[in-house]
């Protein structure tokens, strides 16, 4: 099932992230290689959404280190963050709600497009060019993701499960080299959460994309994630394939409970 | 010296009346949410509203309730036909609504009471106050005076009622989230009335004190224009910094306005009059840049 | 059963992303074209053009600029006046002050330095939104018209600020009949116009409306904001500032600095709200609808009092003008917050149906 993972892309050491007398993170470590899903659990409140900003750039933590590809990112910010090529989705859906589908995945793509406003406001030929040429690109995303239909509508207008699936896709349309995503099927009936759980792994099968992802239902982190962080009150209790994961007795006690 | 105090001191007091007109603003915001750029056009139509009743006969008592009547029921009015219908909409939507109603108050109130400028007479007299002059040879306006009096005491009635009295705390859970104070079983539609109604009765004060010193006109709306940059020095929710921030905006205003032409005079030549019509509000600006939420407000911080 | 798409396939995206793929609707433009650049000048008649279609494509094009600003890029502008100002006198004083300054390169100019300080004034965007913002705009407002008044270097030391332009001449064409300035200033916003919509369903356009509907997110798929907000402005003020060397030039013929009062940003203001936030259709629907209103207003109103035997003043139909003005905005918001540009839609979608109900 899974790809062949690769080397270690990621690699974060000690991070810890404050907000005034509050910890968030206290001096978390742990790795993420390519082309392998790996899950983030724990408890409501223990970092888990802090952990992920801070690894696209929202937060800057106070100490410890962010290694990307080999290279250290210090006070990494949102933007050198996208332009790496990390890219994210939101627990709380952050669509451009006053756009089509189309243009919010259009939109992802802002970092490819190399032509200025001047160059649009003529639709000189380069620019011209520029846009079909990432039109098709989208177009291969939306395929992938069976919102051919929807494309043109209001994303305002859509039922949440789908608003979700298009948050996904505007993270694709960057082509990511690391795909975060904060809660993915929050919210979603049975059916919803199975399509998203094929359209994960079918991203990481057919495009090898590394993800990481924070997730609360159990079933879905052990059959689908190579391997797993577990955090509580934003300390490390936890880390390791999910087998090893579900049997620490810590990782027991504070978060999944005893077995029955 | 004396005539740097006499400056000073004179744009203190006409700025706590600013702060009245803030108020208004304050209250409104606090408990909906709403930005209601129409609360300048409120106070022209209470002091429009007082006048039009003391010409027909009134004496000042009686004219004062009917005005603050009319208010009500404007506010409530605005309630009901406008707010209530937008209540999903963001707030700048809210906020442009609030200038339509400015615009509809601004029309109206001459239609129904006519709009020639007209003197209103409170008993207040704008004379220097003798034993002052006497003293320390500065002209202090005993209208001045007076009426920064009767706004503090307003001030400080309202910043007891909101924060001791069993409605006030209704006000401020309002503000805070309507669904949780709706959930606690607060009556919401009366509290938005009772606000507009309070917020009228601010109104009409700061109408009557305003109108009573430089006549009852169209040109009290911008008079009212300007409790904006004083609500972005104090912090849109707060009593005491719509206060301070009333008199900084009042006092700075009029200060500028004496010493920066001369200066301008000197390098330019020419006449340089008019800086307090745009002075406020480019302080507001800086003073945005270096802190956004006012000197009293409270931080707005999102969560992503 | 006119209006059917039926038939007309997109076989590329080129075509699907043409400005108007329906067949139907690019017949309606080219006669829109036809009548406007050719039938109207032969048939119109002085009035119309002074006091009508020359105001509503000057007012068209400021409130496009607006539309830029606060509908695509959403940041609430309260001073689109005063960039009219600056172009008015920025056009006037390149041209002249300087020997043999084209007109249309002194429009561009004045364009350019309204752009400026747009970019100046909109400085505080980057740390401030919302009815902050608008309270910072006021500030632009009074200060430029108070700049205007005071400074005579800029009105080429007249008294109280008040410019009288000179006519417009193109080549040694002289513009000074109401249907050459019509044609003139219909060629501008029309081509200012294309430019626009090309914009806002570009790149430039999504990076707008995605800052205006959630900058954090927009952010995390690396638009800068600092050059989206920045851009707005300044096209916005490009915009406005062209209408206003217009407005100086091929309307009034002379201004002063309080023509461009807060009245007036207010009145464009009103013109999107009313024609749609958001939409470039919706910038000349609502500026005809509020140039509109007041004449309609001067020839109804004394009708409908005679109908009703009450006596109406001169004052009173300006009374009742502003009524009307606010309670149509608080109405728009309340109803159809997107204007009359969504009117239009919703009207199209019933008439590709039509003469069947679904």
């Amino acid at each position: 099932m899974a790809r062949q993972i690769g080397d270690v892309i990621l690699d974060l050491k000690n991070i810890s992230l404050r907000f005034g007398g509050v910890k968030a993170l206290t001096e978390i470590s742990f790795d993420v290689r390519e082309h392998e899903i790996r899950a983030i659990i724990g408890p409501n409140g223990a970092g888990k959404s802090s952990m992920l900003n801070v690894i696209n750039g929202v937060y800057r933590p106070q100490e410890g280190e962010i290694i990307f590809r080999g290279e250290h990112r210090h006070d990494m910010d949102t933007h050198a963050a996208a332009e790496a090529g990390i890219a994210r989705t939101f627990q709380n859906i952050a669509l451009f709600k006053g756009m089509t589908v189309l243009d919010n995945l259009m939109a992802g793509r802002n970092l490819k497009m190399k032509s200025n406003f001047l160059m649009h406001a003529l639709w000189w030929g380069p620019a011209k060019r520029e846009e079909l040429g990432h039109r098709r690109k989208v177009e291969e995303v939306i395929d992938f993701l069976d919102i051919e239909h929807i494309r043109k509508t209001p994303v305002g207008r859509l039922p949440y499960g789908l608003q979700k699936r298009v948050e996904l896709g505007r993270a694709l349309a960057a082509e990511p080299q690391i795909l975060l995503l904060d809660e993915p099927m929050a919210g979603m009936n049975v059916e919803e959460k199975q399509d998203m759980c094929r359209f994960i792994l079918d991203v990481n099968d057919q495009l090898g994309t590394t993800m990481v992802l924070i997730e609360h239902d159990m079933g879905v982190v052990m059959d689908i994630s190579d391997r797993v962080v577990v955090l509580d009150y934003g300390k490390k209790i936890g880390d390791g394939v999910p087998d090893e994961v579900k049997n620490n007795p810590e990782v027991i006690a504070a978060y999944l409970g005893t077995q029955h | 010296m004396q005539f740097f105090f006499e400056v000073l001191i004179g744009g203190l007091l006409s700025g706590i009346m600013y702060s009245l007109v803030a108020l208004g603003f304050v209250l409104i915001y606090k408990a909906s949410g709403v930005f209601n750029f129409a609360q300048g056009a409120m106070v022209y139509f209470a002091a429009l509203s007082l006048v039009g009743c003391m010409e027909k006969g009134a004496p000042l008592w009686l004219a004062f309730i009917l005005a603050f009547v009319v208010m009500t029921l404007l506010g409530i009015a605005t309630e009901k036909f406008v707010l209530r219908k937008m209540v999903n909409q963001a707030p700048i939507a809210l906020f442009m609504a609030t200038i339509g109603l400015a615009f509809f108050i601004e029309g109206l109130a001459p239609m129904l009471w006519g709009n020639e400028v007209r003197p209103l007479n409170i008993g207040l007299v704008d004379e220097p106050i003798a034993w002052i002059l006497d003293r320390y040879n500065i002209v202090v306006s005993s209208f001045d005076l007076a009426a920064a009096g009767l706004a503090l005491a307003l001030v400080a009635v309202l910043a007891l009622f909101f924060q001791y009295t069993r409605i006030g705390r209704a006000l401020r859970a309002v503000a805070d989230d309507h669904q949780a104070a709706l959930s606690i079983g607060i009556p919401l539609q009366h509290i938005w009335a009772l606000v507009w109604a309070v917020a009228g009765f601010v109104a009409l004060v700061a109408g009557m004190l305003w109108g009573s010193r430089n006549g009852v006109q169209y040109a009290l709306t911008f008079t009212a224009l300007k409790a904006l940059p004083v609500l972005i020095l104090g912090g849109f929710t707060s009593v005491p910094g719509a206060i301070v921030g009333g008199l900084i905006i009042g006092a700075s205003e009029k200060l500028a306005e004496i010493y920066i032409p001369p200066v301008l005079a000197d390098i330019f030549g020419g006449n340089f009059g008019g800086i307090e019509n745009w002075f406020p509000y480019v302080l507001a600006l800086l003073f945005l840049l270096v802190r956004p939420e006012g000197l009293f407000g409270e931080r707005h911080i999102d969560r992503v | 059963m006119f209006y059917r798409e039926t038939g007309q396939f997109k076989t590329s995206y080129a075509a699907d992303q043409q400005i108007f793929p329906i067949r139907q609707d690019r017949i309606g433009i080219a006669i829109l074209l036809v009548v406007a650049f050719v039938v109207v000048p032969l048939v119109a008649g002085s009035y119309w053009f002074n006091a009508i279609l020359i105001p509503f494509l000057i007012f068209s094009l400021a409130a496009l600029g607006l539309n830029i600003l606060t509908g695509y890029a959403g940041q609430l502008s309260l001073g689109s006046a005063a960039f009219m100002a600056i172009g008015a006198y920025a056009a006037y004083n390149f041209h002249v002050r300087v020997e043999g300054m084209p007109i249309l390169v002194s429009f561009i100019l004045a364009g350019l330095t309204a752009a400026g300080v747009g970019i100046l004034f909109g400085l505080p965007s980057l740390r401030i939104k919302g009815f902050y913002l608008a309270v910072a705009t006021l500030a632009a407002q009074f200060f430029i018209v108070w700049c205007l008044t005071k400074f005579p270097y800029l009105s080429n030391n007249s008294s109280s600020g008040v410019i009288s332009v000179p006519d417009v001449e193109i080549l040694g064409y002289k513009f000074d009949t109401p249907p050459a300035r019509y044609l003139l200033v219909l060629t501008l916003v029309s081509l200012m116009a294309l430019a626009a919509k090309n914009m806002v369903r570009s790149t430039t356009g999504r990076a707008w409306m995605a800052v205006r509907d959630m900058d954090v997110a927009a952010e995390v798929i690396g638009i800068r904001l600092m050059h989206t907000k920045l851009l707005a402005f300044a096209v916005s003020s490009f915009y406005c500032g062209v209408a206003g060397a217009l407005y100086a030039f091929c309307y009034l013929g002379s201004v002063e600095p309080d023509g461009f009062s807060l009245d007036l940003s207010f009145k464009i203001l009103f013109m999107i709200i009313v024609g749609g936030v958001g939409s470039i259709l919706g910038s000349f629907l609502g500026a005809a609808f509020i140039l509109l209103l007041p004449i309609f207003l001067d020839i109804s109103l004394p009708w409908l009092s005679g109908l009703l035997h009450l006596p109406f003043e001169g004052a009173t139909v300006s009374h009742i003008q502003l009524m009307v003005f606010g309670a149509l905005i608080m109405f728009f918001l309340i109803v159809e917050p997107h204007g009359l540009a969504r009117l239009w839609q919703i009207g199209k979608e019933k008439l590709r149906l039509w003469p069947f109900p679904h």
